[in-house]
């Protein structure tokens, strides 16, 4: 095995106050191994009593070079790495990358794959949010949040799993629409949901919303300031809480958001509290998704017929001979996308994740970078937790909901 | 090209002879290294962009002048506009100097492009690596470093196959 080299605190130098270099101050290591810090991260803090003078996050633990590795695969056999960069947010990953691909090589996408796609989103969203809900509660003690909220999720998980064949690594949307259409039995799945879910946000508020415990740990914890927000772009419901009404799906709809009727909650608080409330609140918001994109979904083709681009349909490799070769020369050659560069961008649960690839006119992306949400998200946490308790910190990082696959890519 | 960004692209050849390409409705302007910090700043305090939302880069290897490119990509969300600032730079030892003192995403997301790409960002505060470990040899995401490929190692061969197993140079 490789030597292990003592860390000294020389490395940090610059990073820490002159207190601790005179040890006035403690330095202690939180991490990578925590159940608090969501994933493997690490932070290095200096303590003052139990006072957080410096935090210093080290990230990387989980760094897997997907953007490397797409560079080398066809643009579709790429998506698959996108289901692996943010776990809880898996449809969301490959809708981002799907709309960069579909906007490269220009691309149409009947209603019904768009209609598809926003309720199975939406229902991703609904997990991702379920999760956040019940790992905070968890760090604050509240045990029985955390069974609920898994209880619900894993409601969402199975109707991903009737549609995709996968809980979590779904790879349903593809370039061009989705895999294929949904079952008979997806509509009656997520009316149970729609109908059961509304009662359930009620429950969870009865637990925590006005707690006193709850509050006490929340209101005025964490303060992010709208600017400070903006100059270290935080995107999403982080940003929403500081007093920013930006939301992609609002300011710049994508496969048919115009047309639904919902509301971007907004807080001018900035505090843990108000990060909270923010989420919550966008649980029912999504619902209501749903429910409209559930009652207008309209039937039709759920794949572009383009074929140059989208593989045709199995029913017609048996009988067309253009069919089969079309299905032969994507599968192991993939299509040519121009040699050009676009940025597309989605409302992620955490934020704005957006995806910019450039086409070098061959079959393999030239570059993809993933712009992921937790990475900005999480650059401000030293700003935010200064003068706080080492308790609160843990409530703060819940707060910004990260997820770490999100962050290292 | 929307008509909201055309003043803005005025401004940008005007000050800083910015050339600029459209492609689906996307404007990428051009702008050289030494005026990039004059270009975010003008953006941010002039024209609102408040948001640095992507900074990122693109290796050109094999061609050398420029090797890269780096990309600046603003959004302003008061306006609701979107505009791209990319920085060519050479190949042998890339500088640019850092935006981290016009947005504070230049903090985490320069470290990221001097990891990656070996990017140097002049001034910036803390220039250490952060997604791979201290002590790596060269930058995963140039286009010269091979995708590599590791050997599983079970109990059984653990030893045979770590003798031979490349790894970070000491």
């Amino acid at each position: 095995m490789a030597q292990l080299e003592e860390v000294s605190v020389d490395l940090y130098k610059h990073l820490v106050s002159e207190r601790a270099l005179s040890g006035e101050t403690m330095l202690l290591n939180m991490g990578p191994q925590h159940p608090s810090t969501h994933g493997v991260l690490r932070l290095l803090l200096e303590l003052d009593g139990e006072i957080i003078v410096n935090c210093i996050p080290d990230i990387g633990f989980l760094h897997t070079g997907v953007e490397k590795n797409m560079e080398a695969k066809t643009y579709q056999k790429a998506e698959v790495m996108t289901d692996r960069l943010d776990y809880m947010n898996t449809m969301g990953n490959n809708l981002s990358y799907v709309m960069a691909v579909e906007k490269l090589i220009d691309v149409d996408v009947p209603p019904r794959a768009q209609a598809l796609r926003v309720i199975l989103v939406e229902l991703q969203r609904i997990a991702s949010h379920l999760v956040w809900l019940g790992t905070s509660g968890l760090d604050l003690a509240a045990m029985s949040m955390f069974l609920f909220c898994f209880r619900e999720r894993e409601q969402i998980l199975d109707i991903f799993e009737l549609v995709s064949g996968q809980r979590m690594m779904t790879t349903y949307i593809r370039p061009g629409g989705v895999w294929r259409d949904v079952p008979v039995e997806f509509e009656k799945a997520v009316r149970d949901f729609l109908k059961i879910f509304p009662k359930r946000i009620d429950e969870y508020e009865t637990l925590l919303t006005k707690n006193p415990l709850f509050i006490d740990r929340m209101v005025d914890i964490g303060y992010l300031s709208k600017e400070t927000a903006l100059s270290y772009g935080v995107t999403g419901p982080t940003l929403r809480a500081s007093g920013v009404d930006w939301d992609l799906r609002k300011a710049r709809p994508y496969m048919g958001y115009e047309q639904y009727d919902f509301n971007v909650p907004v807080l001018t608080e900035g505090d843990t509290y108000a990060r909270y409330l923010v989420r919550i609140q966008e649980l029912r918001e999504s619902l209501k998704i749903i429910e409209q994109a559930m009652n207008k979904l309209p039937m039709g083709p759920v794949r572009s017929d383009n074929r140059k681009f989208v593989p045709p349909p199995r029913s017609e490799i048996g009988v067309s001979m253009e069919s089969l070769i079309h299905h032969f020369k994507l599968w192991t050659e993939g299509f040519p996308a121009p040699k050009a560069s676009i940025y597309s961008a989605v409302e992620s649960p955490r934020g704005e994740l957006a995806v910019y690839l450039e086409g070098d006119g061959g079959p393999k992306p030239m570059r993809v970078h993933m712009r992921t949400p937790s990475f900005d998200n999480l650059a401000v946490l030293p700003e935010i937790v200064k003068g706080h308790l080492v308790a609160d910190l843990v409530a703060i990082l819940a707060s910004i909901d990260i997820v770490l696959g999100d962050i290292d890519r | 090209m929307e008509k909201s960004l055309e003043p803005i692209l005025k401004d940008l050849q005007g000050k800083f002879g910015a050339t600029y390409e459209e492609f689906r409705g996307e404007l990428h302007c051009f702008v050289k290294a030494e005026q990039i910090i004059d270009a975010l700043t003008l953006l941010r305090d002039a024209h609102h962009f408040e948001l640095l939302s992507a900074l990122t880069a693109v290796d050109y290897y094999p061609q050398n002048a420029p090797r890269f490119h780096v990309i600046y990509q603003l959004t302003s969300v008061s306006k609701n506009l979107s505009v791209q600032l990319r920085v060519p730079v050479n190949g042998d030892q890339p500088k640019v100097p850092t935006a981290a003192n016009v947005y504070k995403v230049g903090l985490w997301r320069e470290r990221e492009l001097l990891d990656m790409f070996g990017i140097e960002f002049e001034g910036h505060p803390d220039p250490r690596r952060i997604l791979m470990p201290d002590g790596t040899e060269g930058h995963p995401l140039r286009k010269d470093f091979p995708l590599g490929y590791e050997e599983p190692q079970f109990t059984f061969n653990y030893e045979e196959i770590d003798l031979r197993k490349p790894y970070v140079k000491e």
